[in-house]
């Protein structure tokens, strides 16, 4: 039976990270994310999981990444100044194929600036923030409804790629109350096993699709060796091998871009005769989507492209669109962030407008509808 | 080789990147020993940080994460809850431990979670080539304290039972059986244990700061220096300057180990979990 909930977007958070098997989350309060840290405290329990408020943030995702290895689908959750402070265990996860989901509520920046408004900020610390070179996977939820889905396939796209995933929602997402549906059963991925005997196994070899055998959990009797350190296909530090080290960061970087088409989550609307198009993601798609349909009403031929996913960026998708539109408007919750992406993507063949808005609030559709006339 | 070695080391990983003479050389031996004595191989789940320490449990053939410099507890409080019957064990520098790493120490200490926290002080960053650390004497040469060290140096196993450690104990290099008992006893402790190894470091602290390479020389003054906690007890203050004290200095077993306590506080109708991931 299909459950519906009138609830905010961090509950749909947390009980998108409950269905899809979530069952260790270390957190530290912080506005706008302290409600999924609460709401863990109370529904793991539940489930037999372990809930633990840690002493801060960069104890919560070490901590998650120790359940990673002990058996466990591990979260945690967090807004600007805690995910910065998390970035150096993010990028601990990508260097050794350990899944993880970190969630970010975003708030107004830099430093512990608007802890109760909303931003876009965060984008770009998302993808660059940990040092080296490593991809994210990120999703960027619009809605209460997508808050949920979204969560779910984080928990899913971490399994299947080892990799952490972020769900970067927003203050205006997570404090939203909407009405959403929760289907009676979610489509689950489960951790992949090692399909090689304990003899045989070799934790870093990739298949030719740049994915590894399974995951062991800790004291099954393979003795893998996981080390932060660039590593050999058996997990010893190779930082002097230049082959091999190099091998390691374009395997893990290729494991997620190679896959750019498989990662692809966008909506579209009405971009098949488009002349106008607006790009957004997260909550300023709402107004966009709003605003292009009024001007649909008024004879303007505007589409709308909304990214669910947005790192990987989705670079043919919007290649395509370049080839068609004359114009477009990016609305974004930051100073120009994701803009300078799709101008990149653009090389001067549509006209790449910058809607930045700060303060907290998201942009209306009517000034949205400015723009597109 | 030693059978011991052939039994449980990583071969691949073979050398070990510590220096000659290194003290943590004789932890590992150590180490190696209690696990032949206690059979519990399997059951093992080890944690480094980082530091010249903080590789020595990557040589073992155990499930091993090496982490980030100072997370080393975090980390092992995760692996630990997803299953408490695994035997964690933590390897970790007094820089690692303490200075980058010191709020998650006193935070795994003061939950009382079941770890085995082998730290081994050198009174030096080792790794990043002699800095000074939160465990250098005061006015110890180093290479960031080259006029000599200003700071005051931690009693780490003090600070650990302040924070609510239930099993600590400090010996040196210089001490293997009392080592080997002392580990053995951590890891059967259910509870935070944490034991300290003062371990020479000749080719930093040894030559900056003690005026000698020499390993042999280094475990002399470690013997020298080493009174057990009984005696400490009844010596006065200014004799114990420069002094060593070892020994089990604490032992509580009526405080409830964490993971045991969080096992038990999931409420009774609670859901098995066992479905997943
Ligand atoms: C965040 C961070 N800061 C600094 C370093 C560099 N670093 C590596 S090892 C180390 C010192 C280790 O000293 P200690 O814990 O005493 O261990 P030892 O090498 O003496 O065994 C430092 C500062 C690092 N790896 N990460």
């Amino acid at each position: 039976m299909v459950q519906t909930l009138v609830i905010h977007g961090n509950e749909a958070c947390v009980r998108g990270a409950m269905a899809a098997g979530c069952r260790f989350f270390a957190g530290y309060p912080i506005t706008p994310a302290t409600e999924i840290t609460e709401l863990m405290a109370r529904m793991l329990p539940q489930v037999r999981g372990v809930f633990l408020q840690m002493e801060d943030e960069i104890a919560s995702i070490c901590a998650a990444l120790g359940a990673a290895w002990g058996g466990a689908k591990a979260c945690t959750a967090t807004s600007g100044p805690g995910f910065t402070l998390k970035q150096e265990g993010i990028g601990w996860a990508a260097e050794t194929d350990t899944p993880i989901v970190v969630i970010d509520v975003m708030r107004g920046g830099p430093s512990t600036g608007q802890p109760t408004s909303s931003s876009q900020q965060d984008v770009m610390q998302a993808k660059y923030g940990s040092h080296g070179d490593y991809e994210i996977i990120a999703l960027t939820p619009s809605s209460v409804q997508e808050a949920f889905d979204l969560t779910v396939k984080a928990f899913n796209l971490a399994e299947i790629y080892r990799n952490p995933v972020m769900v970067l929602s927003d203050e205006i997402v997570g404090h939203t109350r909407e009405k959403i549906r929760i289907p009676e059963q979610v489509e689950v991925v489960r951790r992949k096993k090692p399909e090689s005997s304990i003899k045989d196994y070799i934790p870093y070899r990739p298949t030719s699709q740049g994915f590894l055998d399974g995951m062991p959990t800790f004291n099954q009797g393979y003795g893998i060796l996981v080390d932060g350190q660039l590593h050999d296909e058996w997990g010893i530090r190779a930082g002097h091998k230049p082959d091999v080290s190099a091998g390691l960061v374009e395997r893990i970087c290729r494991k997620i871009t190679g896959h750019a088409r498989e990662l692809l989550d966008v909506e579209e609307y009405r971009l098949d005769d488009a002349e106008v198009a607006v790009i957004a993601y997260g909550s300023p798609a709402r107004p966009s989507l709003r605003a292009t349909k009024e001007a649909r009403h008024t004879g303007v031929k505007a589409g709308c492209l909304k990214m669910r996913i947005l790192w990987p960026f989705p670079e043919t998708a919007i290649d395509q669109l370049c080839q068609r539109v004359k114009k477009i408007i990016v609305p974004e919750m930051n100073m120009g962030k994701i803009y300078r992406e799709v101008e990149r993507v653009a090389r001067g063949r549509a006209e790449v407008i910058s809607m930045p808005k700060l303060g907290g609030e998201m942009h209306t559709p009517q000034e949205i509808f400015e723009k597109i006339k | 080789m030693h059978p011991l070695a052939d039994k449980y080391l990583r071969q691949a990983a073979l050398p070990l990147i510590f220096c000659p003479g290194c003290g943590d050389g004789t932890v590992l031996n150590i180490f190696l020993r209690a696990v032949e004595e206690m059979d519990i191989f399997p059951d093992l789940a080890l944690v480094g940080g980082i530091g010249c320490s903080g590789w020595l449990p990557t040589y073992l053939r155990a499930d091993v994460l090496h982490v980030l410099h100072g997370r080393a507890i975090p980390f092992a409080t995760g692996l630990k809850l997803t299953d408490p019957r695994r035997k964690v064990v933590v390897f970790t520098g007094d820089g690692d431990c303490v200075g980058i790493g010191g709020n998650h120490f006193i935070h795994g200490a003061r939950r009382n979670i079941d770890l085995t926290v082998i730290m081994m002080n050198n009174g030096i960053y080792g790794m990043t080539g002699g800095q000074v650390a939160p465990t250098t004497p005061l006015h110890g040469r180093t290479q960031t304290s080259p006029y000599g060290n200003i700071e005051f140096p931690f009693d780490v196993g003090d600070l650990a039972r302040a924070a609510g450690a239930t099993y600590v104990a400090r010996w040196t290099t210089a001490h293997p059986k009392q080592l080997l008992r002392a580990i053995k006893e951590g890891i059967e402790h259910a509870g935070f244990s944490f034991i300290e190894v003062l371990s020479q470091c000749p080719t930093q602290a040894g030559r900056y700061m003690e005026g000698t390479s020499d390993p042999g020389e280094l475990l002399t003054l470690f013997k020298k220096r080493a009174i057990s906690v009984e005696r400490a007890r009844s010596t006065a203050a200014q004799d114990l300057r420069g002094r060593i004290i070892v020994g089990k200095i604490h032992h509580l077993t009526e405080k409830k180990e964490f993971s045991k306590t969080l096992y038990e506080s999931f409420p009774a109708e609670a859901a098995d979990n066992q479905d997943h991931p």
